[in-house]
């Protein structure tokens, strides 16, 4: 439980990460950071696919990547802004995030990344932003950047 | 200092009225309160302590502390963050010359604390009855208390008497939920709560709750406030008094005060007492400088009035009420130094943790505040490092820059109207202080008389408005509504909290409900 000291996971405490063939596949996956027993469960009642397993209320989600559909039900619901949805495409790395500040992004804001930390580790482009009153004012916003660094970039701001 | 634009909260601002504040006119919004709007133009300074007029701010922001009482239109001692605004309205700050800002008297606390240091007032004048009566009458002419008016007020005043099966007080999660579950069955129901809205503390939870989406998880406090209101405004047997202020209980006689002029007899068959919670404050030096916040109150000012309450704070406590307040901050565009834990390890669910530390917000555990410092205000502040015996390591004191503190450090249940009816009260610290000894049922030890959310143990908002179904579920059942849909409702909402509880985060509270449990005879 190291991580309740520090407030951010290392690389030993995160879950697994998808096969690389799903996420270089044509949708997204849902990747989750939720490590803690908290009672908790609407990513869980979302998915229509029973992609995400959880025994009761108080268990992590466990994502089962092959049953994901990347179909962001999930990520639209997560209170805990825990949800990043990963793909590469044509060697370029795509995350959606929640985001819930403003100026609002939208389609082509250059934006900087910043690790689980808070440190800046580079710069990426937002390719698609869902409209926040669309769900309740958190916005999902793509980014495009480099393919190394979808495990890492969980936060950005525009610049 | 006001917001225009925020990422969660239209702030619908009412007409434009001036208020005159010692005289001089400030410019506010109607639906603000009196200490919202002078915050808004920059007054720091409330009032005068008690100790030698040291400078006050607010603390609470929810009427719960006495740190903003002013003279409001001729009346001293007004709660100010309770009273909002009118067009014209005088307020003063009292005992202070020529105001709280610049108070003569305040060259006492200088010569006095070089005399007597900080604190030793409490055993300084206590030697003898004499001297101390003595004492206390010249500090008292000193202090900040305010004076009775001189003439008596020119208000128009009436009485109501009002006859009901339930009375409800508090309109907060726990109170809205017992109230649309007694109604919901037949049970004619009077609902007071003391602000002009019904949602108590839900209406400044701009996040999205946690749980089951069958209990609205994934849903904003706020939003949930909006339902449970709308879902109680369904049911005709039910009188929502507001702005109403429950002053006391005789027998089952609730009596209460309606816009500060009418008074209420509420006879009633039933009580579900939901009133809530204090904001808890630490020890350190200069704690009570204005600038030192209750984390609620900053919630307040910043996401009901849309109000910035400074350009960078410092959170101690990390549980989950500091961690989701450091991301409202951050969303109000306000910045964030630090938040300070003192435990090893991080309170709160780890998932808010997360998301202000990869924003780059510092979680120091293991760490506490040692001092604010600052004249009139917070201009920063130290904190310390801990060792195992939570002592301060000497020489890892560092110097935060901020100009305020928000001390999120937990909360004490609102117990007094507990007293009134002479309820069983216990200690329980893992409910947070002084609570009701309660059956499964949350009836009290005094026949008829129910608690139901934070009064009853600290818990959140989920867990409130299931208690508040139970107690207004039994209520109805005992004055022979409902049958035995009611019944099996009852039975099935006692489960839910059970399975709600189940996890790790609710053991503390499992706990401390085995020490307060009530076996007496249970109606059902």
């Amino acid at each position: 439980m190291k991580y309740l000291e520090r407030g951010y996971l290392e690389a030993d405490e995160l879950p697994p990460f998808p096969p690389e063939e799903r996420i270089n596949s044509k949708k997204p996956v849902a990747y989750i950071e939720c490590p803690q027993s908290i009672p908790c469960s609407p990513c869980y009642e979302s998915c229509r696919f029973n992609a995400i397993e959880m025994e009761n209320i108080n268990d992590p989600p466990k994502v089962d990547y092959e049953k994901c559909t990347g179909c962001m039900a999930c990520i639209r619901v997560c209170p805990g802004l825990a949800i990043f949805m990963l793909q590469v495409k044509e060697g370029r790395g795509y995350v959606t995030l929640q985001y819930e500040f403003l100026p609002w992004l939208e389609k082509g804001d250059r934006v900087r990344l910043y690790n689980r930390r808070g440190e800046e580790v580079g710069e990426g482009v937002v390719t698609w932003a869902l409209k926040p009153e669309r769900n309740d004012r958190t916005q999902l916003v793509t980014i495009e950047m480099d393919k190394d660094l979808i495990f890492e970039v969980r936060a950005v701001r525009k610049r | 200092m006001r917001l225009e634009s925020h990422p969660i909260v239209d702030f619908e601002r009412g007409k434009e009225v001036t208020i005159y504040f010692n005289g001089k006119p400030i410019k506010a919004y109607e639906g603000e309160t009196v200490a919202a709007a002078l915050y808004a133009a920059g007054v720091r300074v409330f009032s005068r302590s008690f100790r030698f007029h040291r400078p006050r701010g607010f603390f609470c922001a929810i009427g719960k502390c006495s740190q903003c009482m002013m003279e409001v239109d001729g009346v001293p001692n007004i709660r100010t963050c309770k009273v909002y605004v009118r067009d014209g309205m005088q307020i003063r700050t009292q005992n202070s010359k020529p105001d709280a800002e610049n108070d003569a008297l305040a060259i006492f606390d200088k010569i006095i604390d070089t005399v007597f240091p900080h604190g030793s007032h409490y055993k300084k004048f206590n030697k003898s009855r004499k001297v101390r009566e003595f004492a206390t009458k010249q500090m008292r002419k000193l202090a900040g208390f305010g004076n009775p008016p001189k003439s008596i007020p020119d208000i128009e005043t009436s009485y109501e008497e009002i006859e009901t099966d339930v009375a409800i007080i508090g309109g907060g999660p726990a109170g809205l939920s017992a109230a649309i579950h007694a109604a919901k069955y037949g049970a004619k129901v009077v609902l007071m709560d003391e602000n002009n809205y019904l949602g108590g503390q839900l209406i400044k939870q701009t996040h999205r709750f946690f749980g089951s989406a069958r209990h609205r998880a994934g849903t904003r406090g706020i939003r949930i406030a909006q339902i449970l209101e709308e879902e109680l405004r369904q049911y005709e047997n039910v009188d929502i008094r507001k702005e109403t202020k429950v002053f006391g209980i005789y027998g089952k006689d609730v009596a209460a005060v309606q816009k500060d002029s009418k008074l209420l007899r509420v006879k009633a068959k039933k009580i579900v007492i939901a009133t809530g919670a204090y904001e808890r404050t630490l020890i350190f030096e200069n704690n009570d400088l204005p600038g030192v916040y209750g984390a609620g109150g900053v919630q307040t000012l910043m996401n009901v009035y849309g109000i910035k309450p400074g350009n960078k704070g410092l959170i101690v406590g990390s549980g989950n009420v500091g961690l989701i307040l450091t991301y409202q901050l951050m969303q109000a565009g306000v910045d964030v130094a630090a938040i300070v834990e003192a435990m090893p390890r991080i309170g709160g669910y780890f998932v808010h943790a997360a998301k202000v530390r990869r924003l780059g917000v510092p979680i120091y555990t293991r760490h506490t505040i040692v001092k604010a410092f600052g004249e009139k205000k917070v201009e920063g502040a130290v904190i310390a490092q801990l060792d195992d015996r939570w002592q301060v390591i000497p020489g890892s004191e560092k110097e935060i820059e901020c100009d305020f503190i928000c001390v999120a450090v937990g909360l004490s249940p609102a117990h007094e109207l507990l007293y009134h009816v002479n309820a069983q009260m216990k200690f329980v610290p893992e409910l947070g202080g002084l609570v009701p000894l309660r059956t499964r049922y949350n009836e009290t030890s005094v026949d008829g008389v129910y608690v139901a959310g934070d009064v009853a143990g600290i818990e959140e908002a989920t867990a409130a408005i299931m208690e508040g179904r139970i107690a207004g579920i039994h209520a109805a059942i005992t004055l022979g509504y409902g049958g035995d849909e009611a019944k099996k409702e009852l039975e099935e909402a006692v489960k839910d909290l059970e399975d709600f509880r189940a996890g790790p985060f609710g053991e503390r509270i499992v706990c401390g409900l085995e020490k307060c449990v009530l076996e007496k005879e249970v109606m059902i």
